[in-house]
């Protein structure tokens, strides 16, 4: 209420706008307060805009890893007999596709988001991180809805998950890191090079494989297993299945080196956001 | 004294040229570049780079309200965008002072997925504005945009004059406390623009800083009180609008008798196959040129650099106010039209009897070939139009009102 009353009568603030030098706009805490309500919004936004038009709506949140969960079972699963290490098909899959859905739908929307809305970001001002940000937010929802579904599936194949389902949270915000830093990057360069639009849903094929998802990571021998851990998904779809399912030896060694690499893609793509930002409406 | 709203110092806004030549550049171009450095800093002065805007130095006190004017590509739009944070300048700074609402062009800010409704939010979060604030002026938002059945429509649906309306509705009620408004009131019915230059002046008389951008040098008069011609990219002129409006339009008549092949003011959006070289009017009698008699029959002539296949010509006569009068389209055709293989590169467009009140007018041309618009000129040509005689009676009449006269005939009692 007071807050209202002060921004009912504002004190004039004095922007000054010039050439910015160095790292300065995207992180700065003051101007990201002074948007909070944006932020919101546009996170609402990409939140309501997802489904809408279309037929089934928020049960695509759960049907793109469900699908690839019967897909996997069957050719991987029945046929290629690809080891699960003793876990059911179904639950040993999903509990890898759910976080893996969500960081490469927040990849793959998140690097267009830029170019998707270059009728705002040419016609008005606003720190162009709530775009990918904002995606990513949205897909949180997606990722509650899903994981509701991974937990039904969990039980109805006898698993009880057992207290390392707490570390669920840190996991998620590993992937989160990484998707940022990945659509933060990705976003920045599709603005001036229209070849990321092809170049990432191929990548994120290559990536889903590159991600134990399909195939317990147990399958690489050391120091394989350990080193590719630096691919980020890797700690989050080990730990994922491990936090889900209630069984295996806790793999803290890849989720340690995962989130050390997540927070590098992180910063590696702030930075270069940080660099082009004030570009991009000349460029979009 | 008024507080001041916006205060630029030497501020410049550089582009890079050719860019649409060579596409947005490609990754491979990108990581060979990283090999290649260059050693050398360019020319920044040189052919490959364009100063949109040069060592600006401009100070707009609260309560101001400013009409920029000048050619197309004076950085008048460039202006804007700097102000409104959209891109930033090359070198200067400007301070600004208080909330910025702006109305860029048309289709501002929308989200074409989003209900009209949730783009006011969205529009008045991005001014800066607490949820509570945008409820309170909800309402007369919607009944000035007129929208009220279309609130709960994604605005991909409206049509164009809808957008603007509503565009124009949140930009104005928001109440930012500079407004910032970008040749928008082009677009939408007459009525509307009544009813916007109302609000803009309404807005002006709250204590509020406008900014604006018009080709219409007569609104720009009616609501600014200060005028500022840019050439260039700097600010040739700034004053009271009036003798800021006189300058520019002698600059224009100036730029008129130059070879017009030299003029940087060329429609931005053209190919340039072919370019138009000049432009001008003559009676049939033989009499001198750009001097027409009321009533006279005459002919513009349109000279162009290349023959080039299917060209359009569409000529604007306009006052010299920059009101357009009339125009002619060889794109809607008739009997009466003779197209002629081999015709060179001169284009002619003939008038029965041309029916203006005395006064100066100018002419605007734009040229079309195919799909794409090859050329375009404000200001191509200027004439003069002397009383003369249509249908046996004298014009001008007394107490004429407007720019043009009908043929037209009286049944009266005696």
């Amino acid at each position: 209420m007071l807050r209202d009353l002060e921004s009912a009568t504002p004190a004039p603030e004095t922007i000054r706008l010039e050439a910015t030098r160095g790292f300065s706009r995207v992180l700065a805490p003051r101007e990201l307060w002074r948007y909070r309500d944006l932020a919101a919004q546009i996170a609402l936004r990409d939140i309501t805009v997802r489904y809408r038009q279309t037929l089934l709506g928020a049960a695509w949140a759960v049907l793109q890893p469900i699908g690839f969960m019967v897909v996997f079972s069957l050719f991987f699963g029945s046929l290629a007999g690809v080891t699960t290490n003793g876990l059911p098909y179904a639950p040993f899959y999903l509990a890898a596709l759910v976080p893996w859905t969500f960081f490469a739908n927040a990849m793959l929307l998140g690097s267009d988001s830029l170019v998707a809305n270059s009728g705002l970001v040419s016609k008005i001002y606003f720190p162009r991180i709530f775009m990918p940000a904002g995606i990513l937010v949205a897909g949180f929802v997606d990722l509650a809805i899903s994981t509701v579904i991974l937990l039904i599936i969990v039980f109805a194949w006898g698993l009880v998950p057992s207290a390392a389902i707490l570390v669920v949270p840190l996991l998620v915000a590993i992937a989160a890191a990484a998707a940022l830093g990945a659509s933060t990057l990705l976003s920045a360069l599709n603005v001036r090079y229209r070849d990321i639009r092809y170049v990432v849903p191929f990548g994120i094929q290559l990536w889903l494989f590159a991600s134990p998802v399909a195939y317990p990571s147990s399958l690489l021998e050391e120091p394989w297993r350990t080193i590719s851990a630096i691919n980020p998904m890797v700690g989050v779809v080990e730990g994922f299945r491990w936090a889900t399912l209630g069984e295996g030896a806790p793999p803290w060694d890849l989720i340690g080196i995962s989130a050390v690499a997540a927070v590098a893609i992180l910063l590696a793509g702030l930075a270069y956001f940080d660099r082009v930002e004030r570009g991009f409406a000349d460029y979009v | 004294m008024a507080a001041t709203a916006i205060e630029t110092e030497g501020l410049g806004k550089r582009y890079r040229l050719g860019l649409h030549k060579r596409g947005y550049g490609t990754l491979r171009e990108a990581i060979t570049g990283v090999f290649h450095k260059e050693d050398d800093e360019p020319d920044y002065d040189g052919p490959e780079f364009l100063w949109a805007l040069r060592d600006l130095s401009l100070t707009i006190r609260q309560g101001e309200v400013v009409g920029l004017v000048g050619h197309n590509g004076a950085g008048k739009s460039t202006l804007l965008k700097i102000l409104s944070r959209i891109t930033e300048p090359t070198e200067g700074h400007v301070d600004v002072t208080g909330r910025v609402g702006s109305l860029l062009e048309v289709g501002t800010g929308f989200h074409p997925e989003l209900t009209g409704r949730e783009n006011i939010f969205l529009n008045g979060s991005i001014l800066g504005m607490r949820k509570a604030e945008i409820r309170k002026r909800f309402d007369e938002i919607v009944e000035f945009a007129e929208i009220e059945r279309f609130l709960d429509t994604p605005v991909k649906r409206y049509s164009s004059g809808m957008s603007v309306r509503l565009a124009f509705a949140v930009a104005a009620h928001l109440e930012p406390e500079i407004l910032l408004v970008d040749e928008v009131l082009a677009v939408g019915d007459a009525s509307f623009q009544r009813k916007s230059l109302g609000k803009m002046t309404e807005v002006a008389s709250q204590g509020r800083t406008v900014v604006f951008v018009s080709h219409n040098l007569a609104i720009i008069q009616a609501l600014c009180e200060r005028g500022v011609l840019l050439e260039r990219g700097r600010a040739v002129a700034d004053g009271p609008v009036k003798e800021t409006i006189d300058q520019y339009l002698t600059a224009l008549e100036r730029s008129a008798s130059d070879d017009l092949l030299e003029r940087t003011d060329r429609d931005r959006r053209g190919y340039y196959d072919t370019q138009i070289c000049r432009v001008e009017i003559a009676d049939t009698s033989g009499g001198p040129a750009d001097v027409i008699v009321s009533g006279q029959p005459a002919t513009i002539t349109v000279d162009v650099t290349e023959e080039v296949p299917a060209l359009e010509c569409r000529l604007t006569i306009a006052d010299s106010l920059g009101q357009p009068v009339t125009s002619m389209d060889s794109e809607i055709s008739a009997p009466a039209d003779v197209r002629e293989p081999g015709r060179g590169t001169r284009l002619e467009c003939q008038l029965a009897s041309l029916p203006l009140l005395p006064g100066r007018y100018r002419i605007d041309v734009l040229l079309k070939a195919g799909r794409h618009i090859q050329d375009g000129l404000q200001a191509a040509g200027f004439f003069d139009v002397q009383p003369g005689v249509i249908d046996g009676r004298p014009v001008p009449p007394a107490g004429a009102d407007g720019s043009i006269v009908l043929p037209h005939a009286w049944r009266l009692p005696t």
